[in-house]
């Protein structure tokens, strides 16, 4: 009973790393007041980029440094989801074009391309079969050195790749930036008053440039770890399934407190796989029980509109574009 | 003489089609208070928000110490230390005092909100502010939101002060306040350019006044030298006359009768103790108090907007001749029959006007229901709309400009206009003139009485005293949620009104809000 308990605590911590990652990302962009919802398909390019500059790597090498996989797979990972929060801040920022359409059209873009590199990466290469990047797989899996000395104990805490343990770091150092920075003070003014923080002399420009940007590679983090660490190394089409979703439902659970991601990402993680660890479920009830973090989110919805409270709610101007002059 | 702290030369600042400055030109010395005066859309805030780097000029230069400066964004100014308090108050709501006043600022050292803290007491010790800093901006009233503003300016040190119409939603007391702390920044020698509708404010504060008209520079009159009738008249463009017509009630008839009203806050504290009068058609009831004497509950009570504890407010329906009890009625029955309220808020586009959408849209928002039919009849509403712009003076392009590019007190034009153009058989409105002109104010009293020779029952809740005694009737005098005494508006004085407002009220203007 209790190693089953272990063993389901160490899953839904594995199947909320990446929703973790997701989630903090999106929280520093919608704290700009950037509704990015092109963050399902930014976490998809994540982890083809990654894919892609791993296989460049490892297929040209017939003995691959761990540490060289995890670099070129890491800077390619991040390119490559820099590279579609660049898009959506050009067009939202820059454009001034309306958010929501710009966020799903990338998501929808992102699922395509990862997709389409996903099934034929190899045939450009002349190979056939799957994707399946063995030694970057492996380096991105290496466990703390000392997990396996301390028994049930280092199996379920401590026996994750570096990546996990990357993203709780990321989030608690995001929930500092923003409590006790300065630009954390004006990049949360920006998301609740932009034409405020203008007149306090705020690039909101640059801020909201950044914080996408910042956003979408930590998002695009959760893509890799996907790939490399919970896959290890194999790329399936449509993998990633509806994580990314989660990651913005997960936003909302945690009231936009990054610290509170940490444990939100890990009761959805346990939300996400708990079917498989109740015995006898029929198909139907799987579904069903699949759908419980969406329904857990629509209810703190309806929980934090119907309290009131100030600090609960969301960037009082996300997804609104500002322009200086228009009043 | 000394070189001039701010001068404006030539300024031209186009939105489209309107031009709401055209070659302005201006100075403003330290350590003096320049007033800037003109009716509702003549291109103050315009003017200014070239200075404070939201707009930039078309055309035309600008000077800080008489070196040419180039200001394309709010850093800018304040680098030529430039602070400016906007009308409609720049504050992130969900933060405290202490974190919306170093906001935007590039400080050396390490960022600590204890440190920030300390420092805003300071200046507060100093100027004699009374201000939490680590309070929520939406825990705070009014003026201390505008104490924050200030304190923003202060803590950044800034050398030239712009305030654009600081005491519209200011008591009296408040603004006195306000104006010790503006005299003190003068000697300190800052420059300081204030906004405001008042005319008494402009020749109690202001050294100079400078006149702008419809987008343009008229001219600038030592205030020692002048006075209101001059004043309006370079304001307005032409000699006006700022009576108003009191005419004798006429076939006056009980319309409304209040008995006992009394009413609960959430905390249990009673805002509304034991009220009772009634309204008359054909007559205007004024309604004096100190901010936050239960003006508000009282209306909104009566509207069916607030929940009454005990007492009753009968209306007696001149359609049917019949007595309706109103507390069983929904606000919407209640408008139905004729008893409308106009309340207009700090925020004007807050209550009552959706910002984006254009004035004929906004006159929609309260006759939709009326029409038959799937799909909506514009041609009234439009028919209105150019009547309000019309009968209003409301300087805009067009009726379908969106209501938020419309200059504040013309936003407020709107508003009003529509409650009135209703054919209320009651109108209530509150602060009706917060923020207009001199001349729009008047415009808003004479549509009243003629409202009230049409036979309304007209109620009216006022700030200006000298107002309250010209334009009513009868003044109820409202004192800690209780009424102090009515009196005959012919016959009453201000003193005896000022009297009966902190009859009860232990400490004036403290215990408001
Ligand atoms: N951002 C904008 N876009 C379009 N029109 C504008 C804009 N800002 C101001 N205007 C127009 O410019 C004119 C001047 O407006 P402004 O706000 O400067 O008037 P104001 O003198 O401050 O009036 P008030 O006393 O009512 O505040 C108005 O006709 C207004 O509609
Ligand atoms: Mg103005």
């Amino acid at each position: 009973m209790l190693f089953t308990i272990a063993q389901f605590i160490k899953a839904a911590i594995i199947q909320g790393i990446p929703l973790l990652f997701g989630a903090t990302g999106e929280i520093i962009t919608e704290k700009s007041g950037n509704l990015n919802l092109g963050i399902p398909g930014i976490m998809y390019v994540g982890g083809i980029s990654g894919i892609i500059g791993g296989y460049l790597y490892e297929h040209g090498n017939d003995n691959p440094v761990p540490i060289l996989c995890i670099l070129i797979s890491l800077a390619c990972s991040l390119m490559g989801s820099a590279l579609m929060s660049l898009i959506y801040a050009f067009l939202t920022q820059t454009l001034k074009a309306n958010q929501n359409v710009t966020g799903l059209a990338l998501t929808t873009f992102g699922i395509g391309l990862g997709n389409f590199f996903g099934g034929s990466l190899l045939k450009f290469f002349g190979e056939t079969g799957s994707i399946s990047l063995l030694s970057t797989g492996l380096a991105y899996k290496k466990a703390l050195p000392f997990a396996d000395k301390l028994g049930l104990f280092g199996d379920t805490f401590l026996s994750f790749g570096f990546l996990a343990y990357l993203a709780i770091i990321i989030a608690i150092v995001s929930s500092l930036f923003l409590s006790r920075t300065r630009a954390g003070l004006n990049l949360r003014a920006i998301g609740e008053n932009p034409a405020t923080a203008d007149a306090a002399g705020i690039n909101i420009t640059k801020y909201k440039y950044l914080s996408t940007i910042a956003g979408g590679m930590i998002a695009g983090l959760g893509g890799l770890y996907f790939v490399m660490d919970y896959t290890a190394g194999a790329w399936t089409n449509n993998g990633f399934g509806d994580r990314g979703w989660l990651a913005i439902a997960i936003v909302i659970f945690a009231l936009w407190k990054p610290k509170s991601a940490i444990w939100s990402s890990f009761i959805f993680g346990g939300l996400y796989i708990i079917c498989v660890y109740i015995p006898g479920l029929s198909s139907s009830a799987k579904e069903i029980i699949k759908m419980l973090p969406y329904l857990v989110t629509i209810l703190v919805l309806i929980f934090i509109s119907a309290k009131k409270k100030k600090e609960h709610q969301p960037p009082a101007s996300l997804g609104l574009s500002y322009f200086r002059e228009d009043r | 003489m000394s070189t001039p702290a701010i001068e404006l030369k030539n300024i031209t600042k186009t939105f489209g089609s309107i031009t709401a400055n055209k070659n302005i030109c201006l100075t403003v010395n330290s350590g003096e208070i320049l007033s800037l005066l003109g009716e509702n859309g003549s291109g103050k805030t315009t003017l200014m928000n070239m200075l404070s780097g939201i707009y930039y000029p078309d055309a035309g230069q600008i000077f800080i110490d008489g070196k040419e400066a180039v200001i394309k964004s709010p850093k800018d100014a304040f680098d030529y230390k430039i602070g400016m308090i906007h009308q409609h108050f720049k504050l992130v709501d969900i933060f405290t005092a202490a974190e919306n006043i170093v906001l935007g600022l590039k400080e050396d050292g390490k960022y600590n909100i204890k440190d920030v803290e300390k420092k805003v007491s300071e200046i507060s010790a100093r100027y004699g502010f009374d201000i939490n800093p680590s309070k929520k901006i939406y825990e705070m009233s009014v003026s201390e939101k505008q104490t924050v503003e200030i304190i923003k300016v202060l803590y950044k040190g800034a050398d030239i002060l712009i305030l654009d119409e600081p005491t519209a939603v200011l008591t009296p007391q408040e603004t006195q306040k306000l104006f010790a702390v503006l005299r003190k920044m003068k000697e300190d020698g800052k420059a300081i350019v204030i906004i405001t509708h008042k005319l008494h404010e402009v020749l109690d504060i202001s050294d100079r006044v400078s006149v702008l008209r419809k987008g343009e520079y008229i001219g600038t009159l030592n205030t020692a030298e002048t006075n209101e009738a001059e004043l309006t008249e370079m304001m307005v463009g032409k000699k006006v006359s700022l009576d108003i017509n009191r005419t004798e009630p006429e076939n006056c008839e009980d319309r409304l009768t209040v008995q006992g009203l009394t009413c609960l806050n959430s905390d249990g504290v009673k805002v509304l103790d034991d009220i009772s009068f009634t309204a008359r058609s054909g007559e205007i009831l004024g309604i004096a108090g100190i901010a936050g004497s239960g003006q508000k509950e009282l209306l909104e009570a009566i509207a069916g907007l607030q929940k009454y504890d005990s007492g009753s407010i009968v209306y007696n329906d001149p359609k049917t001749g019949s007595a309706v009890n109103l507390k069983s009625k929904t606000p919407y029955q209640i408008k139905e029959l004729g008893v409308r309220l106009s309340f207009v808020p700090e925020d004007r586009l807050g209550m009552g006007l959706v910002g984006n959408m254009d004035i004929t849209d906004n006159m929609m928002l309260r006759s939709y229901r009326k029409g038959r039919g799937v799909f909506l009849k514009r041609s009234a509403p439009r028919e209105l709309a150019k009547n309000i712009v019309k009968d209003l003076e409301v300087v805009t392009p067009g009726i379908s400009t969106p209501v938020r590019r419309l200059s504040g007190g013309n936003v407020q034009k709107v508003l009003v206009g529509r409650e009135i153009s209703l054919s209320p058989t009651v109108l209530m409105t509150a602060y009706a003139v917060r923020g207009l002109d001199i001349n729009s104010s008047y415009l808003i009293y004479n549509l009243l009485n003629s409202q009230k020779q049409k036979g309304v029952a007209v109620i009216f809740v006022g700030e200006d005293l000298d107002v309250l005694l010209e334009l009513c009737d009868r003044i109820l005098v409202l004192s800690s949620g209780t009424v102090s005494g009515i009196v005959d508006a012919k016959a009453a004085t201000k003193e005896e009104l000022g009297r009966l407002m902190t009859k009860n009220s232990k400490g004036g203007a403290d215990n408001e809000q």
